[in-house]
């Protein structure tokens, strides 16, 4: 409210005025000025085709989803999915420390996936209502319940491993983990791109391709770190080939997005994803030369594929606010599809 | 043929019919509003009726400067948003709303809502079933079992649902999202809609989806021919990117200048090619997996 009065003196604790914004047409041509009969003056906007907006405002309600949280999980999702694979890979090559160290990883980066989608709810005590109802048009509601699988097998690879015993049930377990870990890392595309943002809608063929190879790399690159140089060689196999992959997508979901791809290409989401192609292409390079023999390499590649992963993820999480923030994307996209 | 088989047919069937396609037996018509912007006087008596039936909370009191719209958009607060658009524009002989001689000003007024939409990408996302179809074709938000996930809001191609109570004005924590019902409560007792009923000039008009939509039509040709040739109807059609809006408007410029996507499409539509590449992307992961191991030296 106004907290204007009228006081004897005049007004008092009036806001500072401000023009009021009025829409111009093509009445009046662009930079033309016109006189209304009050005598004041305006210039004309220029009356651009599909540019047009009702106050500048957002067309679509921008998601309220917390960036900690849900980027978070995009990244820990992907780290935990890739990491079962890379387990129970490694679990049948006999490379026991790299089996163990990936399961471990796998199980808390599931458990902070749990726990920063229950506090990203809006009522978190809530959460089981997700498992009311199975629901495959809701990419959330089919990742909950595969999630919800996924997760105990995990930590009974996990405990069994660490135990040293029932593991033989603990390695079907892992296998299990694994083959399940490979929807988890990957159907966080669709879950983002089944929206109406339009960065993440347009790239609904890539996203999923894209956060799966960047799964990889992430997971690859923490079993460099983890794992003894004897035992990585799957680690670094798996980092190159995710890397590479992670590259490829992104140019093909920069190509896909067409004007759109400004989102991901500039101001904080274009910082991010330049970072994480630098981060990609060192860790990668790492992974395939001198991470087989030097333990350092092993780890500095390894860290900076990490974080590479986690750069792409905010990355694009930016890029899809910024296209739901900003009308233009909205409107432009759907009147190229109408012409 | 079985009974459950018949159910099926039945359901199959019936597209176009939203509420029978959700399993509703033998629904009443299906219902929906034809907001007319050419007779809104911007009174907002839409926005007060639905806040005083519905009990739905203050949206902020603030003075935006955007024209007399100070609602700003739909939300989880706002399930009607009167919009005020001020234009430099000859408009006929007609004069819609507010005219001045001379200069060719023209104010647009619309009343926002809901759409109510056939294929309604908000029910299709909800991950706990808390958004349903209801047998007068609306489409639902049941607040004891929403747990505010959020995901209607990005999916919804108009932005009309939000996140209740993140705000302290908002009276603290609610979480949960809220939207239009068009009056559930009301319609199951045979009452129409509290905006529709307090609209002086019925500009917002209830009724049965098919009358309404004959309406529009004549109402269409009638602004036509006195000149209002840029008068429009938005969300009438059932074959467009949504299946056709349960509540439709006739519009005077294009839907973007009132904050409306011009060419909505439910984002479901594309889900079964974003299930292919989740498929393909997870195979590709199982197989670099393999490749990783595969003839790979200790």
């Amino acid at each position: 409210m106004s907290d204007a009065a009228v006081t004897r003196d005049g007004l008092a604790g009036v806001r500072p005025g401000r023009e009021a914004r009025i829409w111009s047409g093509p009445a009046v041509g662009p930079g033309q000025t016109s006189q209304d009969p009050r005598g004041r003056t305006e210039t004309a906007r220029p009356r651009e085709a599909a540019a047009e907006s009702y106050y500048g405002k957002p067309i679509i309600n921008p998601p309220v989803w917390a960036e900690r949280e849900i980027a978070g999980y995009l990244f820990t999702g992907g780290l935990a999915g890739a990491s079962s694979i890379l387990a129970a890979v490694a679990d049948v090559s006999d490379r026991p420390r790299l089996a163990r160290r990936s399961r471990l990883c796998a199980s808390a980066a599931v458990s902070i996936s749990f726990a920063a989608l229950i506090k990203d709810l809006g009522r978190p005590a809530r959460f089981i209502n997700m498992l009311r109802v199975i629901k495959p048009t809701s990419p959330m509601s089919v990742g909950t319940w595969v999630l919800s699988a996924y997760a105990p097998l995990n930590y009974l690879a996990s405990a069994t491993d660490v135990a040293g015993r029932a593991t033989g049930s603990g390695r079907t377990a892992g296998l299990g983990a694994g083959v399940l870990g490979s929807f988890v890392a990957s159907y966080t595309g669709a879950l983002v791109a089944n929206t109406a943002v339009p960065a993440w809608h347009e790239g609904h063929r890539e996203l999923p391709l894209l956060f799966a190879s960047s799964a990889a790399a992430a997971a690859g690159g923490y079993g460099l770190i983890a794992a003894p140089r004897h035992e990585n060689a799957p680690a670094a196999r798996m980092a190159v080939l995710g890397a590479a992959g992670e590259l490829a997508a992104e140019l093909a979901l920069e190509r896909r997005l067409g004007p759109i791809a400004e989102t991901l290409n500039t101001g904080v989401a274009g910082r991010r994803l330049r970072a994480a192609r630098l981060l990609t292409l060192a860790g990668a390079a790492s992974a395939a030369t001198v991470a087989r023999h030097s333990r350092f390499g092993a780890v500095l590649g390894g860290g900076a594929l990490l974080g590479s992963s986690l750069l792409a993820r905010l990355a694009i999480f930016a890029a899809g606010m910024q296209s739901a923030q900003d009308p233009k994307y909205t409107v432009q996209l759907q009147r190229e599809r109408g012409h | 043929m079985s009974a459950s088989e018949h159910r099926l047919l039945e359901v199959l069937l019936a597209d176009g019919d939203p509420a029978r396609a959700s399993g509703h037996r033998d629904p009443p018509p299906r219902m929906g509003f034809f907001t007319d912007t050419s007779v809104c006087i911007g009174c907002k008596a839409c926005e007060v009726a639905c806040k005083e039936w519905n009990g739905v909370p203050e949206d902020g009191l603030n003075w935006t400067g955007d024209s007399h719209d100070n609602t700003g958009g739909l939300g989880a607060d706002t399930w009607r948003h009167v919009a005020f658009i001020e234009q430099r524009l000859p408009v006929g002989r007609h004069e819609p709303n507010f005219q001045r001689d001379g200069d060719g000003f023209r104010w647009l007024m619309a009343s926002d809502v809901c759409k109510h939409c056939t294929h309604a990408a908000c029910l299709d996302v909800c991950p706990t079933g808390a958004i349903f179809r209801s047998e007068f074709g609306t489409v639902v938000v049941q607040a004891d079992v929403c747990n505010g996930c959020g995901y209607c809001i990005p999916a919804c191609p108009y932005g009309v649902l939000d996140r209740r109570g993140t705000t302290a004005e908002a009276g603290g924590q609610d979480g949960r999202i809220f939207k239009c019902t068009l009056c559930y409560d009301r319609l199951q007792v045979g009452q129409e809609p509290a905006c529709a009923k307090a609209c002086p000039t019925d500009s917002i008009q209830f009724g049965v989806l098919d009358e309404l939509r004959e309406r529009a039509g004549h109402r269409v040709d009638q602004l036509h021919q006195t000149g209002v040739v840029e008068a429009r109807l938005y969300g009438h059609d059932p074959g467009d990117g949504v299946g056709g809006d349960g509540a439709f408007f006739l519009l005077l410029d294009e839907p973007e200048v009132y904050g409306l996507p011009p060419d909505p499409v439910v984002t479901t539509r594309d889900l079964p090619r974003m299930w292919r590449q989740v498929a393909l992307a997870a195979g590709g992961l199982l197989a670099i997996g393999v490749v990783s191991i595969a003839g790979a030296g200790r």
